[in-house]
């Protein structure tokens, strides 16, 4: 008993060096200002950050329209897109990339293994999430003010304005979610990317492909600085926030 | 503006097809399927360099197994494809989808193993028995599992030794479905044998206190092949940039970069093609 206690003990110290060994590592390739770190930082935001506005732009029209509006089979596609929520990346890939094999139906744009294909199956992946969060968010806002909705007999084009500008803090919460979902995901991007050096290497198949040659350390270090990025566009959008409120109110 | 609510979505697709090919080079490029073994080597990194710098011709390498590399060739992805499973090659060939075969380069496959060593194979040659022993001692062994070229070459010797494990009966044969480095991985973990192609485990970073147990064996003869995907089937495969990258690779500059290239003072790959 106690020696399997004083041995897990010291499992958890090695545990401990190695994150701080890839923590100091992390450190460096940040500091070098390591080229090709900065490539794949660069690729990874573009992505998800072009993914993330073009499912933010269709999924919370969508889902702001289902939440104000009554029509047959409305809690069908509810039902539908709160499951479409845990899509599996990796089906999403696959159907990706048979639609943009050469042998496939879009073949011809020949968007195989290129960033593009990457963010379609990143819009695939995350529009869904953002429509049914949006759509929860916006209907408990759109049920709140209901009355003064309807006492003003506006469009539902008009109400949908109406109520994306009103919801439009809590929004930013929710593209931040698939913005989340986009940037550490790895199955489907990895598909359709191909994983290509300078070309479709993100920080997520980079930790992989790391992880695949037995360099642990570097697959560590490269998810602390994917976390640190994240908490980087989390803080920036959180400030930009906060002072647009404070203007708000000003 | 007469009615302008169409318009927003307009724009909106307009925007989204923008972005989505401004990505797109135009300059001539080419698709190279290949295995994890010859790219997590670090082979790719530095061979294509050099041609890349006599030609002008950016190679795009997408490093799967072999199985999967043939599947991704078929559906037309690829220029040129780069395997190690000599069988499954010239049947890509014979169905049409690829344009003559050459030998490039061979190196070997090896069983790796803990400093325990269970099955007491350590320093063996013969891989047959060793893989006996370890079926008879119910060893611990990782399998690829994914139809690659190491896992078609395993199934294989298995066939030799006159077993065909698999998890289910025999809990010792743990079938990971996933690369050479993944696989490795598992067997660090478990303190399994593994077979691994020699490149991929002289390059593998997490190798922890394990050993070569068995090398040497003729059976473990590990060759590759590069194959043009034919333009019949295939009509947008770059057939002349294509041909000049399997030109160059089978040249002797190519045979001879090929074998210069070394990890830890260690020659990875061996030129063997018939020039």
């Amino acid at each position: 008993m106690l020696r399997n206690y004083v041995f897990s003990l010291r499992n958890f110290r090695i545990t401990m060096q190695d994150l701080g060994q890839s923590f100091a590592l992390a450190m460096r390739l940040i500091l070098d200002f390591d080229a090709d770190l900065f490539e794949i930082i660069t690729l990874s935001l573009h992505i998800s950050l072009i993914a993330t506005a073009i499912a933010c732009v269709s999924g919370m029209m969508f889902g702001a329209f289902v939440a104000v509006k009554d029509f047959p089979g409305r809690s069908a596609v509810i039902v539908l897109m709160n499951s479409l929520m845990s899509l599996p990346p990796v089906v999403v890939g696959l159907i990706v990339y048979l639609s943009l094999s050469r042998a496939g139906p879009f073949g011809w744009l020949g968007l195989l293994y290129s960033p593009s294909a990457m963010i379609i199956a990143q819009v695939l992946l995350i529009t869904p999430i953002i429509a049914a969060l949006s759509r929860q968010l916006l209907e408990d806002l759109y049920q709140e003010y209901r009355e003064q909705f309807d006492s003003f007999a506006l469009s539902s084009m008009a109400t949908v304005r109406a109520i994306l500008w009103d919801g439009r803090y809590s929004l930013i919460t929710v593209a931040l979610a698939g913005f989340g979902r986009s940037v550490s995901e790895v199955g489907a991007i990895i598909i359709v990317g191909g994983n290509i050096e300078h070309f479709t290497r993100v920080m997520t198949t980079a930790i992989a492909l790391e992880t695949s040659k037995g360099n642990l350390d570097m697959a560590l270090a490269l998810g602390i600085i994917l976390l640190l990025l994240s908490l980087l566009v989390n803080a920036m959008v959180s400030t930009l926030r906060l002072s647009a409120t404070r203007l708000g109110y000003a | 503006m007469i009615r302008s609510t169409r318009s927003p979505l307009a724009t909106f697709g307009m925007v989204l097809a923008t972005l989505l090919l401004s990505g797109q080079s135009i300059a001539a490029s080419l698709l190279v399927q290949s295995t994890t073994s010859t790219a997590n080597s670090g082979l790719y990194k530095y061979l294509l360099p050099l041609f890349e710098a006599q030609t002008g011709i950016q190679v795009k390498v997408v490093a799967v197994g072999t199985g999967q590399a043939i599947r991704n060739a078929r559906n037309c992805d690829a220029d040129i494809l780069l395997v190690h499973a000599k069988e499954a090659e010239e049947q890509f060939v014979k169905d049409g989808y690829g344009i003559d075969r050459s030998d490039l380069m061979y190196n070997d496959f090896i069983v790796v193993g803990p400093p325990e060593d269970p099955a007491g194979i350590h320093g063996s040659k013969d891989v047959v028995k060793a893989l006996e022993k370890i079926g008879k001692t119910k060893s611990m062994f990782a399998s690829r599992g994914d139809d690659s070229g190491t896992h078609k070459k395993e199934i294989s010797l298995w066939q030799l030794a006159g077993m065909a494990p698999d998890g289910k009966e025999q809990k010792w044969y743990r079938s990971t479905g996933s690369g050479m480095g993944a696989t490795l991985n598992t067997a660090v973990g478990l303190g399994a044998y593994v077979l691994t192609d020699r490149a991929t485990w002289i390059s593998f970073g997490n190798k922890s206190d394990f050993q070569i147990m068995t090398e040497g064996d003729d059976l473990l003869f590990n060759q590759y092949g590069v194959i043009l995907v034919n333009q019949q089937k295939c009509p947008e495969v770059n057939s002349i940039e294509g041909q000049q990258l399997i030109d160059w690779l089978l040249s002797e500059k190519g045979q001879f970069a090929i074998g210069a290239y070394k990890r830890d003072n260690q020659q990875l790959f061996f030129p063997n093609a018939n020039i």
